[in-house]
């Protein structure tokens, strides 16, 4: 194999104008984080309502939330994908003005609604392991108290539950970033889409894709250490290390 | 309000069919592969001798590092280049299914790895001291006493894992490779239907997967006493 490597490539400008790959690929990267972010915030809030609502008394809750888990874990997430960007504007009122905003608004909305739903999903089911790993005097002892439901779940178990969630909550988080990448499937110019854009105006497919994976490296090196603080500072005196 | 036209369904069944035996196959080789890999993984980053531990080690984190989308794209650019080389195919030849199977194999590998590592360490020590004392090799001790062990109480999660794996071979959308999934946006796209064929996709995926998943819940509960 004669292969011409160069990495001086991500310096020279692209076609389009005046800035270079190397601003590309930062471009890329700040969407891809914008991306999972946003995405991320909708999953943790989605998620503790829905992992809530399964274990509550009520059976309809319950029963809704146990769907509502089902749904989004057993359709592919490029499937979910293209129904929220192709399907929905199609289906629900409403759908005719989203069309006429901004294209690169309209892949980016999709794209974090269908990845927060998709991860809420996984969220939730962490949400609900927690809360149900509590000893069941926790409960009992707030109902003693006196305490209404919310009252229980706000003061006594989920303080609890999220300290113990910590880690499996990081490999979700971790997941989003990864996910991420299956939205450049719907055109939004995140770091893998930048990646497949590099190969095709540089020609130099090696070195974009090197910089491009190591890229997602470095993010998830990141989120860990980051979330390595979060676990440290969320640990629960007497629980033996790593809630998983 | 959208009119609905279903029709273009039943007449792309056979087409359709054809995609989900891509999926199929694709997940059949990954799971396969991926098990075998991963044990070797598994058994290499328990082991005792440090270069492979950290051969191991270093693979497993790569892997789980990179999106799926990343490493079917390196695994589109470079395996076709390699096949071709090898047996010197024409440029024309079509390798696309060999690289998915080839990169699904070895991602998945990583992540087999991490259930099968887990699965021998929750096997319990005094299996292998007693192995030991039986004057087992140590390769004895964990192909006839620790990994059936292993593996027996790990049949759920790598069930789980590969329904998880069958999802994602979704993925190779990106090669335009007609599996299910691509299958169904093409026929939707030929037959300006997007919408019908993208729920269409949507609910078979949903009915095999809740399916699938359901009987490994099943099983689990039949297996814990």
């Amino acid at each position: 194999m004669n292969y011409h490597w160069n990495w001086a490539v991500f310096f020279q400008s692209t076609p389009s104008g005046g800035a270079t790959y190397l601003e590309w690929i930062w471009s890329g990267v700040q969407v891809t984080v914008a991306l999972s972010l946003s995405a991320w915030l909708m999953a943790l809030l989605l998620g503790s309502l829905v992992g809530v609502l399964r274990t509550t008394p009520n059976r309809w809750f319950a029963g809704i939330a146990a769907g509502y888990v089902e749904v989004f874990r057993n359709i592919p997430l490029l499937a979910q994908l293209f129904i929220w960007y192709f399907v929905l504007p199609e289906l629900v009122p409403g759908g005719e003005r989203f069309k006429q905003i901004h294209p690169v608004a309209q892949q980016f909305i999709a794209a974090m609604v269908c990845l927060g739903f998709f991860t809420s999903a996984r969220v939730a089911e962490q949400v609900r392991a927690g809360v149900e790993s509590l000893a069941r005097g926790q409960k009992a002892a707030a109902v003693a108290l006196g305490f209404t439901l919310p009252q229980t779940y706000r003061y006594v178990l989920l303080p609890m539950a999220y300290r113990i969630i910590v880690p499996p909550l990081t490999s979700e988080f971790l997941n989003i970033f990864k996910n991420s990448a299956v939205c450049s499937t719907i055109g939004l110019l995140e770091l893998a889409a930048m990646g497949r854009q590099l190969v095709d105006y540089t020609a130099q497919p090696y070195e974009s894709f090197i910089v491009i994976t190591l890229l997602y490296v470095a993010i998830n090196v990141v989120v860990m250490l980051l979330m390595r603080q979060v676990e440290k500072r969320a640990h629960i005196p007497g629980y033996i290390g790593s809630g998983k | 309000m959208y009119e609905f036209d279903w029709s273009s369904i039943p007449r792309s069944l056979p087409f359709l069919w054809q995609g989900l035996t891509v999926s199929f196959a694709i997940t059949a080789v990954a799971l396969v592969v991926g098990i075998l890999w991963g044990t070797a993984l598994a058994l290499m980053r328990l082991s005792s001798v440090k270069p492979l531990s950290w051969f191991a080690a270093g693979y497993v984190n790569l892997f789980r590092s990179v999106p799926l989308v990343m490493v079917l794209l390196w695994f589109f650019l470079i395996v076709p280049q390699f096949l071709q080389n090898l047996f010197g195919l024409g440029r024309a030849a079509d390798t696309r299914l060999i690289s998915a199977m080839v990169g699904f194999a070895l991602f998945e590998a990583a992540y087999y790895s991490e259930i099968i590592r887990a699965g021998i360490q929750s096997v319990s020590k005094g299996q292998l001291a007693a192995a030991a004392a039986l004057g087992m090799t140590y390769g004895q001790s964990m192909r006839l006493v620790v990994l059936p062990q292993a593996f027996r109480n790990m049949v759920p999660l790598l069930l789980t894992q590969a329904i998880i794996l069958f999802q994602d071979t979704s993925l190779v959308y990106v090669s335009a490779l007609a599996d299910f999934f691509g299958a169904a946006y093409k026929v939707g796209d030929r037959d300006g239907r997007i919408v019908e064929l993208l729920l269409f996709a949507g609910a078979v995926y949903f009915v095999l997967c809740y399916g699938a998943s359901y009987a490994v819940r099943r099983l689990q509960q039949r297996m814990t006493p």
